[in-house]
This record gives structure tokens, C-alpha cells and sequence, in this order.
């Protein structure tokens, strides 16, 4: 039984949709929506290194290292504006967070 | 059989902790459960011959970012059980929306059109296993030369994202003294001394002492 294109493709789709899931479930938790945007990006990376395998082709896992770059660049932002925001407002809700409209 | 067998036990560990990611209660387990989704992930790279990236994403991932994760998670002292109101409603809509995802996705991988084959035009193709070339040498390789302004963006992306990350977190306390070393310079007998006439049979409370840096 070998291991083709298709198995890790479906492997990446369930982690995205978990990410997507996530994201939904946890509306109010600014911590849980960063991690399943984490998710959602390691089952892109999935999916470029899958294809760069049986494509024979190395730019996918390049493309990769770039995701990985801009993932950590992102959560790092992203935490240093949820620390901001909670030493001014006391919460991380999500809800709360409409303030800077207008 | 053996490359089978590893395959679907990473697999399912990753999809597994990915699911307990997003519904556990704690947030320090959910992220422990993403280190667990990191690493499994970093197995199936090294399934897929791409060694180096399953390296860095234990290094960067489950070493780096994941740890920031804890630090804050841990830091902030929030009452998740109160954000855990409205579970039941979100998940109503997070399944339908997750489900329709899932099922495209899915239909599209099932499609077979979509089997590729390996390409013969390949822009930069695997070095052969005889060639002796490692993973890490052939997209150093690549990394270094063709994609050389690329690799340079990436450098940049991550400077923006670390001074950003300063700027936004550092906190100007009040009412800290601290060495001003232009101040200190610039303070001559004319600012650091006075005379005071006192008259005879009297007394005189001199005035608050000013300091140079004290007056910033």
C-alpha cells in the first residue's frame, strides 16, 4: 500500500477546516483564534511540501520556508496587540475589541 | 509498508491534537496540543524527503513561537471560562461552515484530474538520492542563489515584525530617574551653584534645590 498525493492532500484539508472550526468555536478568545490560524497555515505548508515531493520540484518547500517566515512574523505581532490590549481594556474578548472604529 | 504505517500514525496524532487545539477548556493545553500537531506535522515532512523543513519547524515552531504562545497565555491572567460563553451557538455555524470547507476540499482532492505526475519541466528539480546531495545542501542551494532577494524580503519581514513587536510592547514608566548624561554635561557653576545673601540676625529656607534633569 503506498502513500500517495491524495492522503497527505486530505490530511492538510482536516487541519485547515480544524483551523476554520477554531475559529468559529472560539469567537470570543483571541488566543485560540491565533492558534487555529497557526493550524491553517502548518496545512498549507503541508500541502506545499506534499506537492514539491511528488512534483520532483524543490520552489514548494522555498514557498514553505517563506509561509513559515510570515507565521512567525504574524503570531509574534499578533501576541504583542493582545498584550497591548489587555493591559488597557483587563480582557481579551473579541467582542470588546470595536473601539477603534470611527 | 513501514513509510504507510508511520504515515497514518502522524497523521492521525496531527489531525487528533489539531482537534484538541480548539476544543479544550485551558488554553495552555491547547497550545500544548499545537506543539503535539507541530511535531507530528514535522514527521510527515520527514516522510516527504524535507528533512530541512521538518528541523525548522521543530526549531522555529514547537522551540520559538509556541513557547511566546505559553509565555503570554501564562502572562495574562484572563477568566477563560467566561469566554467560553456561546460555545454550543458558534458551533452550530463553525460546523456547517467547516463542513461545506471540508467537503470541497475534499471532492477536489478526490477529482482525478487533480493526480500529478512527476514533472519533467521542473524549475528546480529534487537532486536524485544518488547524487548525495542532501535536502538541506539543495535548497541551500536554491535558497542562496535564485531565490536570493526573496530570502532578503524574509529577512526584512521578520526585522519589521520584531521591532514592531518592541514598539508596541514597551512600556515608558513614570516617574523613574534615570541618568541623563546631556544634562549632567551641560550643568555648569551657573545652574549647580547659587549664592544666597543672608541677612545678619535673619535666616533664609533656601529654595528647592533644582536638578538639570529634573526639569525634563
Amino acid at each position: 500500500m503506498t502513500i500517495g498525493l491524495g492522503h497527505y492532500l486530505v490530511v492538510a484539508a482536516c487541519l485547515f477546516t480544524l483551523g476554520i472550526f477554531g475559529i468559529f468555536l472560539n469567537r470570543k478568545n483571541v488566543i485560540v483564534i491565533l492558534l487555529s490560524i497557526e493550524l491553517m497555515l502548518l496545512a498549507v505548508n503541508i500541502n506545499f511540501v506534499a506537492f514539491s515531493h511528488f512534483n520532483g520540484d524543490l520552489v514548494g518547500q522555498v514557498f514553505a520556508l517563506f509561509v513559515l517566515t510570515v507565521a512567525a512574523a504574524e503570531s509574534a505581532i499578533g501576541l504583542a496587540i493582545m498584550v497591548v490590549y489587555f493591559r488597557n481594556r483587563g480582557s481579551i474578548a473579541v467582542e470588546d475589541i470595536n473601539m477603534m472604529k470611527g | 509498508m513501514a513509510s504507510a504505517l508511520f504515515f497514518y500514525f502522524f497523521a492521525v496524532l496531527a489531525v487528533a491534537s489539531g482537534a484538541m487545539v480548539i476544543l479544550t477548556k485551558n488554553p495552555v493545553h491547547a497550545v500544548l496540543f499545537l506543539i503535539l500537531a507541530f511535531f507530528n506535522a514535522a514527521g510527515l515532512f520527514v516522510l516527504l524527503n524535507a528533512e530541512f523543513l521538518a528541523m525548522l519547524l521543530v526549531v522555529v515552531y514547537v522551540g520559538a513561537v509556541s513557547v511566546l504562545f505559553l509565555f503570554v497565555v501564562m502572562m495574562l491572567d484572563v477568566d477563560f471560562a467566561e469566554l467560553k460563553a456561546g460555545f454550543i451557538k458558534n458551533a452550530k455555524v463553525g460546523a456547517l461552515i467547516g463542513g461545506i470547507v471540508l467537503a470541497e476540499i475534499l471532492a477536489l482532492v478526490g477529482y482525478r484530474g487533480l493526480t500529478v505526475a512527476a514533472a519533467t519541466n521542473a524549475a528546480s528539480p529534487v537532486p536524485p538520492a544518488s547524487s548525495g546531495i542532501t535536502n538541506t545542501q539543495a535548497l541551500g542551494e536554491l535558497l542562496y542563489t535564485k531565490y536570493v532577494y526573496f530570502f532578503e524580503g524574509a529577512g526584512m519581514i521578520l526585522l519589521v515584525a520584531m521591532i514592531g513587536a518592541i514598539v508596541l510592547t514597551l512600556k515608558h514608566r513614570e516617574g523613574v530617574k534615570r541618568q541623563s548624561i546631556s544634562a549632567q554635561v551641560a550643568r555648569g557653576p551657573k545652574t549647580g551653584m547659587e549664592v544666597i545673601k543672608v541677612p545678619s540676625g535673619g535666616s533664609v529656607i533656601p529654595p528647592a534645590v533644582k536638578h538639570p534633569e529634573a526639569a525634563e
